[in-house]
């Protein structure tokens, strides 16, 4: 058989990175772990043990967490990536890629969009587990889906900021300390599982400043009132933003490495 | 173009910090042969190797393959050759056909051309077996040669090996000879690092030996043993009395310096076919000798001269 080269194509290399980095997901369940299993764990345990106390009452606390472990689970499927890169760079592995005739930025392009699957698995299993404990928003189907979005596009230009965290710590293991940290502060110091009101006046500046209580503001009002909002738009651009700044970092330090 | 290196390293440099860890090392690679790169452990081979293959940046320094500068055109230069790095370059999650696909791929083959190569490999590597097995439960040797299987994907003509067969057992590291003397056969030219003495004099054509990122010396392995100081011949003179006798002879047949241990008389020689004429004069002189032997120098011999040790 004669070997034909063809000319890389960042498209296709691309996508037989994500392709690869999907295998290596499946062949690992432990890469599932963030996304399935921790969503619905905290949905429980969240929900029945804090459910009485907060909102008097699981049902009526639902509308509160479900948005919040949404968001809560897209940061640390997000944090998931910086390590993955990491780990990635340290392997032999990532010679080799570094010495195929192929698109430069590919392994790293492959990665994110491999991640926007996981962001999907855990929105879907978020909001499954949701229902499943008796939360039935009172919007349509399609505005389930609009928030679905929401939350994926956040996770995802999040990863760029972990991806790049990742690319300059010195290990995963730092990696995952450091995104783990992240992950608490922003979605515990937020209005994720209370409401704002509840916090103490210094809790509640914090919250204030921290954009999860934008995003997780932006869709619980999209899930009450059934419509677009100046939130949701906001949201979208401050993703905007983030990918803007921190994908030509990332790729800056991908290049560097 | 007939004459063409297929590698040029000219002055390569590179510093880690204020240690230089490669240093200002040039040396040619024709097409078709073996070049080996022989140094203790921290000599610099895997850095050498590194910049060769656009890994590592040089500080210095200038590498050209089948003409390519690997800086200004790196992509070509990539296309040109396959890389087995001294640590497993396989993605260990997945199984040995799932990274012979994916490799393919990215190397540009079409799906379906990435499939008939990819059985194709594993049959020649023997590798069909397990081949739809995650890599956790393969042992060092089936992943090397899957390594060097990802390598030969594009079937490149210049082929570099970073200590191929350190860690297997005899066995397999004759297995991985052959594979290596198959694939000069089909016209590859390969560079390959290693600190085996033995491997360099059975596989390559040129050697060069590096020590604390020099290049100390270069030339086949033949020249370089000849360098270590010709054969050694000794012998046993069966009669204590003779001893003296036998080394004045001696002394008056070769230019190097008689040694004498107890009944043992050694020289070294400059060709063997020194030994006739001396074997002449012994046994005109009635001196009768035994256990003679006559010693090929190493390149253990060689590498000890030339290396100090210790990195
Ligand atoms: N990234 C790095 N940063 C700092 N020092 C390094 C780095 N890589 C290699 N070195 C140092 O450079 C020297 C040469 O390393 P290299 O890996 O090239 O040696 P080698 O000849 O391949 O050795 P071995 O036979 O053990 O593989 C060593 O002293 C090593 O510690
Ligand atoms: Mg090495």
């Amino acid at each position: 058989m004669e070997v034909q080269m063809h000319k890389g194509n960042v498209v296709m290399n691309t996508a037989t990175m994500a392709y690869r980095n999907l295998l290596k997901t499946v062949h690992n369940p432990d890469n599932f772990m963030d996304v399935v299993i921790q969503p619905v764990l905290f949905m429980l345990m969240f929900g029945y043990l804090f459910g009485g106390a907060i909102a008097g009452g699981v049902k009526a606390y639902l509308p509160t967490i479900v948005p919040g472990i949404l968001i809560q689970t897209m940061l640390s499927a997000g944090t998931g990536s910086g390590a993955q890169i990491r780990e990635d760079l340290d392997s032999g592995v990532f010679d080799r890629f570094k010495s195929l005739p192929m698109a430069h930025i590919a392994p790293l392009a492959g990665q994110l969009f491999a991640d926007s699957l996981r962001l999907l698995i855990a929105t879907v299993t978020s909001l499954t587990t949701g229902y499943l404990m008796g939360w039935r928003p009172a919007v349509g189907f399609g505005w389930i889906v609009v928030i679905g979005l929401l939350a994926i596009f956040t996770g995802w230009a999040l990863s760029w900021i972990f991806a790049l965290l990742g690319l300059l710590a010195k290990s995963a293991a730092a990696v995952q300390s450091v995104s783990l940290m992240t992950m608490l502060v922003l979605s515990f110091m937020s209005n994720a599982f209370v409401p704002l009101h509840s916090l103490t006046k210094p809790l509640r500046f914090i919250a204030n400043l921290n954009p999860v209580t934008y995003v997780i503001t932006a869709i619980r009002q999209i899930l009450a009132t059934g419509g677009w909002t100046h939130e949701a738009l906001l949201v979208v651009v401050f993703d905007l933003v983030v990918v803007a700044v921190f994908a030509p970092l990332t790729v800056w330090a991908y290049d560097r490495n | 173009m007939t004459n063409m290196n297929a590698i040029e390293v000219s002055h390569l440099t590179k510093k880690f910090g204020d240690k230089t860890v490669v240093d200002d090392i040039s040396f040619n690679v024709r097409p078709g042969e073996v070049f080996g790169l022989l140094g203790p452990n921290g000599a610099g081979k895997t850095t050498t190797l590194r910049m060769i293959t656009t890994l590592l940046k040089a500080d210095a320094g200038q590498v050209k393959i089948f003409g390519h500068d690997t800086v200004k055109e790196g992509r070509l230069a990539r296309s040109m050759f396959g890389l087995t790095g001294q640590y497993a370059s396989v993605d260990e999650d997945i199984s040995a056909r799932e990274n012979l696909m994916i490799f393919a791929r990215l190397n540009g083959l079409s799906r379906s051309d990435a499939k008939e190569r990819t059985t194709e490999l594993l049959k020649e590597f023997s590798l069909e077996d397990s081949a739809d097995k995650a890599l956790k439960n393969f042992s060092g040797g089936m992943r090397r040669r899957l390594d060097l299987a990802v390598s030969l994907i594009t079937r490149p003509t210049l082929i570099f090996l970073d200590e191929p067969t350190t860690g297997l057992d005899p066995r397999t590291r004759t297995q991985m000879w052959t594979t290596i003397r198959e694939l000069v056969k089909q016209g590859s030219t390969i560079v390959l690092t290693t600190q085996y003495l033995e491997e360099a004099d059975q596989l390559a054509d040129n050697l060069a030996i590096i020590d604390h990122g020099k290049l100390v010396r270069m030339g086949t392995p033949a020249e370089l043993k000849r360098e270590a100081g010709g054969s050694k011949l000794s012998f046993t003179v069966t009669q204590a009395t003779q001893v003296a006798a036998a080394a004045k002879l001696l002394a008056t047949q070769v230019t190097g310096a008689v040694r004498q241990t107890g009944q043992q008389l050694s020289v070294s020689l400059s060709k063997v076919a020194e030994l006739t004429p001396i074997l002449a004069a012994l046994d005109q002189a009635k001196i009768m000798i035994n256990h003679l032997s006559i010693q090929e120098p190493s390149l253990d011999d060689v590498f000890m001269n030339l290396t100090v040790g210790k990195n």
